[in-house]
């Protein structure tokens, strides 16, 4: 296995962040012209070992080689010197400045010792280009979708990296022509002898891209293997140190569909946002949301939960008209949300736990009606228990939590208001393949319980796997419905094409 | 048009329609004498407004620009009057001192995780009370050096003067506006308060950046207190008592957003020019309490503060429903 040295390696890596020991005695290597998958539950440390290796946190023991010699890593820029570019799993830019900017912020082309905007920006928009994003590079960061953005910390990582490159979850959100577009990139470099860490919750892209594995669990090395002798069964097993529960194929297609549908949704709308639609849901029923990024499915999700007013179209929960303008209008209906974007409409960061999760309820029941610390702590327990949250305890503050933990910490926010209608974007996202089983096993619970949910998900088969009625959208508009024994993945997939292709004709 | 120019148009417009008003009413304001005059008055609260700017584009703030001033005044005076030493040879002293102390705050700052409001507060207090440790009197200031620097100046067509503390501040502002965008130690600045984790991430040297900061706001400090120094020929402990309040002022009618990482300097520039023209207006009216600077400040200051958080709100509605899946 030791055929190539090591490009970047590091032994027996420990980390501890006040007591909790996030990484033990961990070895990893890098090799030339290698993409080397690092995988593991949430909260299994893969974060942390990324940000060791670049200098954002000092290990408490081990070493960090490079081309076998042991570096003392500094800090990120110190890493970056070393040519070691780097994706954080927050991608993290500053959307205060221009996209030429957060792309050579520190090392901007000079003349006569002032920044050459001219050039800057010339070698931005080259940039750029090879990943097919042809954007005002001069103009803020902030304008642009979390999907260009991301793919803008890419580019800067790729420019940046001289022989290492480390990505952090970068396919999270991406779709599948820009997860091409970077694929292609990737084995590009791969063949120039760069060696590549690659982080994701996506097994399949592992299979896809990757030559090699290596597997954290609750931070200690797991194993590592080339991915080509490694079944995906045994890389599960590996991820979660048992087998997993084989999730339970839909049951849901031949459930009659029920007749009394409490929530009824006519002609709603939003000029440039999104074309009327009409939607009715009944108590027990999932609706899965299919489509591509940017198809108008966060723009439904929105309207619906008051976030965004609608200009037409009205709203009649159990027969009588209501009126949804603002969030707390919707939770006042009994509607619940969950976000796509965790990081911006999510956590609150210094908040503990505890009080994340109860934060909707709370403001549901209003400020004056506090709910009791024993409450508080029993209702975090359960969540904490029944959505297999990785923490310490339930007063750490929730910034410290793995990103996926995260999400599951929003998950529970809005399962505690117990509301009568659940909205879910993109539930699964940055979650472990243990969690992901357990979430879906969630709500087809939810759903057994009464409740009325529509999902809005980028993975087919996991729509596939609960949705008693698959809505499709295309171009910001709701195009089609598929219902009973039709759902499938094909016949989702070609609903997406097919309309695609009616537009390009 | 870009959101973000908003602010500074509006800035410039108010500035044109205020100067306009005024001309309309008093048509001897329109002359370079009171163009001139506009420049050397406030030639020390735009240097040290230009620091003040770099700081809050980073997300902190410095209180102790104000003191810092009347410090280096009374260390000027009494090194020129008391122990002789050569008006050149004593601005390098300040500067140096003022120089060390900006950066010393900004260690502190970076180092310890003190937020800069209390740092520089503490540094506000500390060099006020050495001003009255060197000495509780105004000592004036009477060397032939001073005079030849107060009588340096261009006399403009129509009998203005362009003095040369005037040239200096314009000079510092140019400088200014290339340190910000066109250094890499610029483009670390509006990142540090852009996102700090975000730009330590990067690989910005955000230690270096803001000790950076604080020290250029501490050189600028001491070079309006050797300004207002030249300004008034004399140090007193008691000078420039609040300038910090006003040069905040100048900023953020400047169009520079207090949470930093957006704004101009070019915006601060006005800024101070609107101030002068307030006060221009009141010295022309006679009649006028000069408080009524504060308070059309004070108006000023709400009207742009209620413009950015509703510029902010626009531009967060306008990602969310060009973004999202
Ligand atoms: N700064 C910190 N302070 C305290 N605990 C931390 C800190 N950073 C990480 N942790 C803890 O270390 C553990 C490992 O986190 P890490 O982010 O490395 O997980 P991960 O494998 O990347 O998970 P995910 O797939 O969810 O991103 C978590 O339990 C987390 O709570
Ligand atoms: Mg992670």
């Amino acid at each position: 296995m030791t055929d190539k040295p090591g490009l970047l390696a590091v032994e027996g890596i420990s980390k501890s962040f006040v007591g909790f020991k996030a990484l033990d005695g961990v070895d990893f290597t890098v090799r030339p012209g290698e993409i080397h998958a690092l995988l593991g539950e949430n909260g299994a440390g893969k974060s942390t070992l990324i940000k060791v290796l670049t200098g954002v946190h000092q290990p408490d023991a081990g070493v960090i080689k490079i081309d076998g010699q042991p570096v003392a890593m500094r800090d990120t820029q110190h890493a970056q010197h070393l040519g070691i570019g780097t994706v954080y799993q927050e991608v993290n830019l500053l959307p205060n400045m221009s996209v030429a900017d957060n792309l050579f912020i520190g090392r901007q082309p000079m003349r006569f010792g002032f920044v050459n905007r001219k050039l800057m920006e010339k070698q931005a928009l080259e940039l750029l280009a090879q990943y097919d994003l042809h954007l005002d590079v001069s103009s803020d960061l902030s304008r642009y979708s979390v999907a260009v953005q991301q793919l803008v910390a890419i580019a800067r990582a790729v420019d940046m990296s001289g022989r290492v490159l480390v990505l952090d979850e970068p396919t999270a959100s991406l779709d599948r022509h820009e997860t091409e577009i970077l694929f292609a990139i990737l084995r590009q470099l791969r063949a120039r002898g760069f060696g590549i860490v690659f982080i994701t919750h996506f097994l399949d892209q592992v299979y896809e891209i990757c030559d090699r594995v290596t597997v954290l669990r609750n931070g200690k090395l797991a194993g590592s293997a080339l991915t080509a002798e490694l079944p995906k069964i045994d890389l599960v097993s590996l991820m979660l140190g048992r087998a997993l529960a084989v999730a339970t194929h839909n049951t849901r297609h031949d459930r009659p569909v029920p007749a009394i549908k409490p929530f009824s949704f006519k002609g709603l709308g939003r000029s440039r946002s999104i074309a009327p639609f009409d939607l009715d849901i009944g108590e027990g029923e999932v609706i899965g949301m299919a489509g591509l990024l940017g198809s108008g499915r966060t723009e439904t999700a929105k309207i619906l939960f008051g976030i965004d007013a609608a200009d037409t179209g009205h709203i009649r929960i159990d027969g009588h008209p209501v009126l949804i303008r603002t969030p707390q209008d919707a939770v006042a209906c009994g509607f619940g949300l969950c976000p796509e974007d965790r990081k911006s409409d999510g956590i609150i960061g210094d908040l503990s736990v505890r009080e994340n999760i109860c934060l909707a309820l709370q403001a549901q029941k209003g400020w004056f009606n506090r709910l009791s610390s024993r409450e508080q702590i029993s209702l975090a327990d359960k969540f904490v228990k029944a959505l297999d949250i990785r923490t310490t305890d339930i007063e750490k503050p929730i910034k410290f939590l793995s990103g996926g933990n995260q999400q599951k910490v929003i998950l529970a926010r809005w399962l505690a208001t117990n509301p009568r209608f659940l909205i879910l974007d993109e539930p699964t996202r940055g979650i472990d393949v243990g969690a992901h089983a357990e979430i879906i096993a969630l709500i087809n619970r939810l759903c057994d319980d009464g409740m009325a949910l529509l999902v809005i998900s980028s993975e087919i088969e996991e729509i596939v796997a609960y949705s008693t009625r698959v809505i499709v959208l295309r171009d910001r508009a709701h195009r089609g419905e598929i219902s009973g024994d039709d759902i499938t993945t094909s016949n989702i997939m070609q609903m997406i094409a097919a309309e695609s292709e009616g537009a390009s004709a | 048009m870009n959101t973000r120019l908003l602010p500074l148009c509006a800035t410039l417009l108010i500035c044109l329609i205020a100067y306009a008003a005024c001309v309309f009413q008093f048509p001897a304001m329109f002359s370079t004498r009171v163009a001139g005059n506009l420049l050397t008055d406030n030639a020390f609260l735009g240097i040290a407004a230009v620091g003040m700017t770099f700081v809050i584009l980073s997300g902190g703030i410095d209180l102790s620009v104000g003191s810092v001033i009347a410090f280096t005044g009374v260390l000027l005076a009494v090194l020129i009057t008391h122990y002789g030493v050569h008006p050149l040879i004593a601005f390098a002293i300040a500067l140096l001192i003022t120089t060390a102390f900006g950066a010393s705050m900004g260690a502190i700052i970076h180092y310890l995780e003190v937020p800069s409001f209390i740092v520089t507060l503490a540094g506000m207090f500390l060099a006020r009370g050495m001003c009255f440790v060197m000495t509780t009197d105004s000592i004036p200031i009477d060397h032939p050096f001073y005079t030849a620097l107060q009588g340096l100046f261009y006399r403009l067509p129509g009998g203005g003067r362009l003095t040369f503390i005037g040239c200096l501040m314009v000079l510092v502002f140019l400088v200014g506006i290339v340190v910000a965008h066109f250094s890499k130690f610029g483009s670390y600045i509006y990142a540090v308060g852009g996102n700090r984790t975000s730009a330590e991430l990067m690989g910005v040297p955000v230690a270096r950046t803001t000790i950076g900061i604080y020290a250029m706001s501490g050189f600028l400090s001491g070079l309006a207190g050797i300004v207002f120094s030249l300004y008034t020929s004399a140090g007193y402990s008691l000078a420039a008592v609040g300038v910090e309040l006003d040069t905040i002022a100048a900023v953020v009618i400047g169009g520079t957003l207090l949470t930093g990482g957006v704004g101009y300097i070019a915006g601060t520039f006005i800024g101070v020019i609107i101030q002068g023209i307030i006060q221009t207006y009141i010295v022309f009216d006679g009649t006028l309490s000069s408080w009524w600077t504060k308070i059309v400040v004070g108006v000023l200051l709400f009207s742009f503060i209620a413009l950015q958080r509703i510029l902010v709100f626009l531009s967060l509605k306008r990602t969310t429903a060009t973004s999202g899946g």
